[in-house]
């Protein structure tokens, strides 16, 4: 019971980090129809960029630990949105309106460009970090061989990952910014029509998703400790079939679909064989592609005649 | 002279739609164009909206060339559109539909434009929160009109209301189209197949064939005009035409 519930909490730990990876995919997806393959470099560089600011912060003395991770997720969000915003100007934007492949090839070169921009900028060994946010509360101490243990960086990692959630789901219901959003999703030339400026939505869709991997980088950095050029690769594939499991389009699926895959990384590594771990995540993807091809909150793609 | 459109030329890739269009319409006029099928009348109003992109020729709106202006700033200069199929946001409510069509307007005019609109789409009142997609035909098309209007257009362009509609509702929209432009002194630029209705309520018109306007003439010139008779009022091609596209 007890290490089942601690793998219930590493699991939900781990789902909100993909949870927020999953929703840069599926807000892009939903406005262009494109999979943004450089998404998971975005969280990649968004956890170098909080690791060179932790560094930065001990440099300038800020030693007071919720001022210095405020500012290093302000610096971070920051900077991915500025690359957020570049590789859609450079790489997305001159192709839109060609084939639809296209985009996508350009993603996927752009995502081998990051990597290997950060590799030479920043070297290939693995980075480490010493651990910022220490302690935490000892649960169910009644059975003395086993405790569970709930860090408070983990409840740090979800109390954010709501935070964040609950205002983005805030801004895409209820502002004109979020509207412009989903009209530009649901007809992007009549949201044209309707005077919305369809350009500059889509970079703010691409800043937006971008701050929130730039967030999942810095609490994977902090949660792992280690960081390198292609932990972007793997996590952005889990992301992506989160995005997928939950309903690619649909923002409540890319949440729930994080949180599942989490968990069942969590539990497939607590019960099973950890070096297994990814295939059972992307067996599900298989799955899911065979079986609910639309994802569990996913609509039907209805072909307009 | 409000819109003028001079030698326009547009098309999508290689096959060019329009060739040469010279229009002009004044304020508070309603002007019809009609033709068949395929004659160009969708992407003429597209064009002037900027999407596809006129290949040459110009289009001045209050004198100001708005060629190559983006869609979002000529929606900004006073045209709204309410294209072909309506185009609703499927999974949108209603009301947002209207706030869609007041993305241009400043916020303060908002609580009264909705209530006019609602006022003349009484319809809608009742269906408020019910998602666009949802709504039958005419409701549709009723909360195409009522969203173009929501911009406070001084032009108020519109793409085959009538298109897929019972006749008496056709006869409805037609009605508040009218009511529109004299009590609300919006210019209306109308493009239809339903050639008898449109022609019968406008002041000028204009007849499309294969890209180049061909006849132009007060509404009821065209309506006694031997040769528009012959094309597009009797003989029931306009039936067909229509039954054709849905198919």
């Amino acid at each position: 019971m007890e290490y089942f519930l601690q793998q219930l909490i590493n699991g939900i730990s781990l789902g909100a980090i993909y949870g927020l990876i999953a929703l840069g995919y599926t807000m892009v997806y939903g406005i262009i129809g494109m999979i943004n393959f450089a998404h998971g470099e975005i969280y990649m560089i968004g956890a170098f960029v909080s690791l060179i600011g932790f560094l930065f912060m001990g440099i300038i003395g800020v030693t007071y630990v919720p001022l210095a991770l405020f500012i290093v997720l302000l610096m971070a969000m920051l900077f991915t949105a500025i690359y957020g915003w570049a590789i859609e100007r450079i790489a997305y934007r001159p192709l839109r309106g060609s084939v639809k492949l296209a985009p996508l090839i350009s993603a996927i070169g752009m995502s081998i460009v990051l990597q290997n921009y950060v590799q030479l900028a920043q070297g290939a060994r693995v980075k480490p970090l010493q651990p910022i946010i220490q302690g935490g509360f000892e649960l169910f101490t009644g059975n003395a061989d086993y405790h569970v243990r709930l860090s408070y960086l983990q409840i740090v990692i979800v109390l954010v990952t709501v935070v964040l959630m609950a205002g983005f789901t805030y801004v895409i219901t209820r502002t004109s910014l979020g509207r412009a959003q989903r009209a530009t999703e649901q007809d992007m030339t009549m949201a044209l029509l309707s005077g919305v400026n369809v350009d500059r939505i889509i970079s703010t869709t691409f800043v937006m998703g971008a701050a929130l991997a730039a967030v999942a980088g810095l609490m994977v950095t902090l949660y792992y400790g280690v960081i390198d050029f292609y932990i972007g690769f793997i996590a952005g594939m889990k992301a992506f079939t989160a995005a997928v499991l939950g309903g690619i389009g649909s923002l409540p699926g890319a949440m729930l679909g994080g949180l599942l895959i989490g968990l069942i990384e969590a539990f497939w590594s607590g019960y099973f064989t950890i070096g297994y771990k990814d295939v059972a995540t992307f067996s599900i993807l298989v799955l899911v592609l065979i079986f609910r091809p639309t994802g569990l909150l996913g609509k039907p793609e209805v072909e307009k005649v | 002279m409000m819109l003028s459109i001079r030698q326009l030329q547009s098309g999508y890739g290689r096959i060019q739609a329009l060739h040469g269009i010279d229009m002009d319409i004044e304020a508070g006029e309603i002007i019809t164009l009609i033709g068949a099928n395929g004659a160009g009348k969708t992407t003429l109003l597209m064009t002037l909206c900027g999407k596809p992109r006129a290949s040459s020729g110009q289009v001045f709106f209050d004198g100001e060339d708005i060629t190559h202006l983006p869609t979002h700033e000529i929606v900004r200069r006073g045209i709204a559109h309410a294209p072909e199929g309506r185009h609703i946001f499927p999974r949108m409510t209603v009301l947002e539909n209207l706030q869609m069509g007041a993305v241009v307007t400043p916020p303060k005019y908002f609580a009264d434009d909705l209530e006019r609109i609602l006022a003349l789409f009484p319809r809608l009142h009742e269906r408020l929160d019910q998602r666009g997609g949802t709504l039958s035909g005419g409701e549709q098309q009723m909360l195409a009109i009522g969203r173009a209007l929501m911009s406070r257009p001084r032009l108020l362009m519109l793409d085959e209301p009538s298109l897929g509609l019972a006749p008496l509702v056709v006869r409805q929209i037609f009605q508040i189209i009218r009511e529109i432009n004299r009590d609300q002194k919006v210019t209306v630029f109308l493009v239809e197949q339903n050639a008898f209705h449109a022609l019968k309520l406008a002041h000028r018109a204009h007849v499309m064939v294969n890209g180049k306007i061909t006849l132009s003439g007060t509404g009821e010139a065209l309506l006694a005009d031997p040769a528009v008779r012959a094309a597009y009022l009797e003989g029931g091609n306009v039936a067909f035409d229509r039954t054709e596209r849905r198919a």
